[in-house]
């Protein structure tokens, strides 16, 4: 019973040290946001996986503040009660070589906590990594690209850019999307803290993600591995739908792109220029693969990786001049003239 | 004072021409010289090192700053890693190995003297020609100036696909050069601890500083030799048409990683072990105990060296290694963490029971413990693989690992610069400019480096040159700045204190803090070839056994 009482009298000195250190955390996360109704704080998971790690982080969080007061107050007792006073002058305190008993101690009972952490651990490592398909997966493969990242989804035959779209799923009805993770040049890293922990898409070395988001929003992530000179522009939304939503927003994709007798000027303009040699319009003669698929781009509510809006002068000056947005970008500035420009943007305003 | 029992005078050194005397510092085999000269390049390399974090800091204190461009922040933080792991960490700890193995053992040099200096050449022109990138660097091809691939250069980020010119190639040359600098150091002070102990020292009566330079050798040789066969392997892919990592050819950027790290986790124990020595000869002689449990400090040591060579792969948590790999290291990198604590526990006992005397060593000592500690936790947390899956690659890594290096390795540098300096220069360093660095220095840290794990929490990773506003980033990342600048505030003041101190410090005598190695009982700076008669040692702390004749430690050793 005293045992108990103590340990448990522990656990509030480490819950209140703790409390006080992620306090600043909660204050920061709870700052009002812009449009997307998250932040990332990886202590406010949203799908199983991310739930999972914060479970057993808050668990190591307990374990390292207990050890933490308890070393802490070691050492302050230490340097407060054994500090030279002026009156000691001239005398050496008493010559200490060691004490096999405590050093043997202090070696055996953090094996004791590394061995419980490690089990923990493991248990964990297990259910997320070993983790099996089930048969109504949505499958999307996402490729890393020099600052953008390209969604394709197999079985539906979709392919976009930037804003992955997944199903909610509830504990009754799971839907999970499994990620196969691919890169086109060099490593990048997939996170969005909400929904999961960091996995790298690396060449050369196909690499498996999940998540089974529990609540429908947009999740704010980014490219977490150093990829180059615009890695920090390398932004990332996942867009959780509800089942109806998500369904309809398979059928818009699956769509070729809208013809606009309109826009045909725009549309000469971009297929007699480099651009349909990197981007693809599906139901055109442009199939490039290098930049994002262009075919909804108006689906989309930003524009050069989440380095800007998707508005009209947005657009205007990405087209004419991309380092504008994002310096580095490996999209070339197509020195278009003033009316050519404005009808590859219209051209673009109809692709929804 | 009664060391001055058996203190030998040596031979003067005269007042020569400037000119002579630049001629001796640059032709110079001696030890302590050479260690001098390392702790000096440090110095310069750590305020060039400390003025990129600055650049980046600026840039970073508030959403979409346009202090720099995105090139040259990508410059400044691979700049920044590199120097200050391999031409300023590496370097001063190598000097003080240099400057204090030979005396602490009662040697009158190391064992291979222009080996010495050799390495030393090796390692500053290392440095230069890293440097020299900012204007060698675009060279031919026009493309980059100084290296931008981060510190570890992941692959293929560093082949000629994304990296053309010639940035890449001084990194790596530099890299490949103040290597075998380090190999060169490494084998040395080997030598020199196995067959230049004085009379009387055993192994086991060597000071724990001799000891742990030792281990940090060993580990300098293990770790070193994989890093450079990686370069050289690096430099084959880019000039001879190689595809060892070149992934569009069917090369691996995971043999990168196991190749980097496999160096870049026991570096992290080469660069902390020589401050644990630090540490293990200043708190005794500050509490006025010695270290309490001597062999397993040892023990610890040897341990932590061993285990450190099976956690690399906790760097790489995040690259799709199965789970048995990624329990395997989690398991191995929390083991390491056995050691390191009995070490903590270790010092902390031989402070109980002592009189602890607060001298500025001894703050720093008392700042690295406190922050050792905290390092040391939230280093179990990221070994903890899934936890790392959110950490890894975010401000809280960066924030981690500053404190092991700030909060860790420099504060025991510093305590080290406190304590040795009265022995290199025959003065001693002010009290009161050593407060002021101290505490600044103390809230500098805290302010920076105790704030940067929240924005990792926070989902900001490392290495963004920018950031999007209302993602709660903002405020703390202009407290990180402020701390940032008050640490540079800091090392001026250190600087201040270094230079005025060497004119106007007190004149330190042989042995200013009463301590008891072998170092304090010839004359501050100590002559060429030190030891005018090679002295013999009955204890581990000849110097104790020397002014407590009546109870000496070699009675119960």
């Amino acid at each position: 019973m005293s045992m108990l009482r103590k340990s448990s009298t522990l656990r509030f000195l480490a819950q209140a040290i703790l409390l006080l250190f992620w306090s600043a955390v909660a204050v920061w996360a709870s700052e009002p946001k812009g449009s997307p109704s998250h932040g990332t704080n990886i202590f406010a998971p949203a799908s199983t996986p991310a739930k999972s790690i914060a479970d057993l982080s808050v668990f190591v969080l307990v374990i390292t503040g207990i050890i933490f007061v308890v070393v802490f107050a070691l050492l302050l007792y230490s340097v407060v009660k054994f500090r030279g006073r002026a009156m000691d002058a001239g005398h050496e305190p008493a010559q200490v070589y060691g004490s096999t008993q405590i050093e043997l101690a202090w070696t055996i009972i953090p094996i004791l906590i590394v061995v419980v952490l490690f089990l923990a651990t493991a248990r964990v490592i297990h259910s997320i990594q070993d983790a099996p398909e089930p048969a109504g997966a949505v499958q999307v493969t996402a490729i890393g690209h020099q600052y953008w990242w390209e969604f394709r989804y197999p079985k539906l035959g979709i392919v976009t850019a930037n804003e992955l779209h997944i199903p909610v799923g509830d504990p009754s009805h799971p839907t999970p999307t499994f990620l196969q993770l691919l890169s086109a040049d060099t490593d990048h890293s997939f996170w969005v803290p909400e929904l999961g922990g960091k996995t790298d898409l690396i060449p050369n070395h196909p690499n498996r993600m999940w998540m089974d988001p529990q609540r429908t929003g947009v999740f704010l992530g980014q490219c977490a591995q150093y990829c180059g000179t615009q890695h920090a522009k390398m932004l990332l939304r996942v867009s959780v739908d509800g089942p109806e939503e998500f369904a309809s927003w398979v059928r818009a994709q699956q769509r070729p792109a809208v013809e606009d007798t309109g826009a045909i000027a725009g549309r000469r303009v971009f297929e007699s220029n480099a651009c349909m040699n990197c981007h693809a319009v599906a139901g055109s003669a442009a199939d490039g693969r290098f930049g994002p698929d262009l075919t909804h781009l108006m689906s989309r509510a930003t524009i050069g990786a989440g380095a800007a809006k998707n508005t009209h002068n947005n657009l205007r000056l990405w087209i004419q001049d991309p380092s504008a947005i994002k310096p580095g970008s490996l999209m070339p500035a197509m020195k278009l003239s003033d009316a050519d420009l404005d009808a590859v943007v219209s051209y673009m305003e109809t692709l929804r | 004072m009664s060391s001055n029992a058996i203190t030998i005078p040596g031979t003067q050194i005269q007042t020569r021409p400037w000119v002579d005397e630049l001629h001796q510092w640059l032709t110079t085999v001696d030890h302590k010289r050479l260690g001098i000269l390392y702790i000096l390049s440090a110095l310069l390399f750590l305020v060039i090192g400390g003025v990129e974090a600055l650049v980046m800091r600026i840039q970073l204190m508030r959403a979409h700053n346009n202090f720099v461009s995105p090139e040259v922040f990508n410059r400044m933080f691979t700049m920044h890693g590199t120097t200050m792991i391999f031409f300023v960490a590496m370097p001063v700890l190598f000097g003080f190995a240099n400057y204090l193995v030979p005396l602490m053992i009662g040697a009158r040099d190391m064992a291979f003297p222009r080996l010495n200096a050799f390495s030393f050449w090796l390692s500053f022109l290392g440095g230069l020609l890293l440097y020299f990138s900012f204007l060698g660097g675009s060279g031919l091809y026009g493309a980059g100036s100084a290296p931008d691939v981060g510190w570890w250069s992941y692959a293929p980020l560093g082949a000629r696909a994304f990296s053309p010119g010639h940035s890449s190639d001084y990194w790596t040359l530099a890299l490949l050069v103040s290597g075998f600098g380090s190999i060169g150091t490494a084998i040395n002070i080997i030598a020199t601890i196995v067959s230049l102990r004085c009379p009387g020292m055993k192994i086991s009566r060597m000071p724990l500083l001799v000891w742990l330079n030792l281990v940090m050798a060993g580990m300098v040789l293990i770790a070193i030799t994989p890093l450079s066969a990686a370069q050289i392997m690096l430099l084959i892919d880019r000039y001879l048409g190689g595809h060892f990592f070149d992934t569009q050819a069917g090369g691996s950027a995971v043999l990168w990683m196991h190749f980097f790290w496999i160096f870049g986790h026991p570096e992290v124990y080469v660069l902390i072990i020589p401050c644990f020595a630090f540490m293990s000869e200043i708190i005794p002689v500050f509490s006025r105990k010695p270290i309490f449990g001597y062999p397993v400090m040892v023990g610890a040591t040897v341990c932590i060296a061993f285990v450190s060579m099976s956690v690399w792969a906790h760097h790489m948590f995040t690259i799709g290694m199965n789970s048995y790999a990624n329990s395997f290291f989690t398991l191995t990198t929390m083991a390491v963490g056995v050691p390191t604590g009995i070490k903590i526990f270790n010092w902390i006992g031989t402070m109980w029971g002592g009189k602890i005397q607060f001298k500025t060593p001894m703050l720093f000592s008392i700042g690295f413990l406190f922050q050792f500690l905290i390092a040391g936790l939230t280093g179990i947390m990221m070994a903890c693989s899934p936890f790392d899956w959110q950490l890894s690659l975010s401000y809280f890594v960066v924030a981690h690992f500053h404190y092991v290096i700030v909060g860790g390795i420099l504060f025991a540098l510093f305590a080290a610069f406190y304590y040795w300096y009265p022995k290199m220069t025959g003065r001693m360093l002010s009290q009161g400019l050593g407060k002021w660095h101290f505490w600044l220095f103390l809230i500098g840290f805290h302010l920076t480096f105790d704030v940067m794990h929240i924005p990792g929490v926070l989902g900001m990773p490392r290495r963004i040159y920018t950031y999007e506003p209302g993602r709660g980033w903002d405020t703390l990342n202009l407290i990180i700045t402020i701390g940032a600048f008050i640490q540079a505030f800091a090392i001026l003041v250190f600087v201040a204190n270094l230079v005025i101190s060497y004119f106007k410090g007190a004149r330190a005598g042989n042995d200013p803090w009463d301590a008891w190695t072998l170092e304090w009982s010839i004359s501050s700076p100590p002559p060429a070839y030190n030891f005018a008669t090679v002295p013999t040692v009955a204890s581990r702390r000849p110097l104790w056994d020397l002014k407590h004749p009546e109870d000496p430690d070699s009675r119960y050793e």
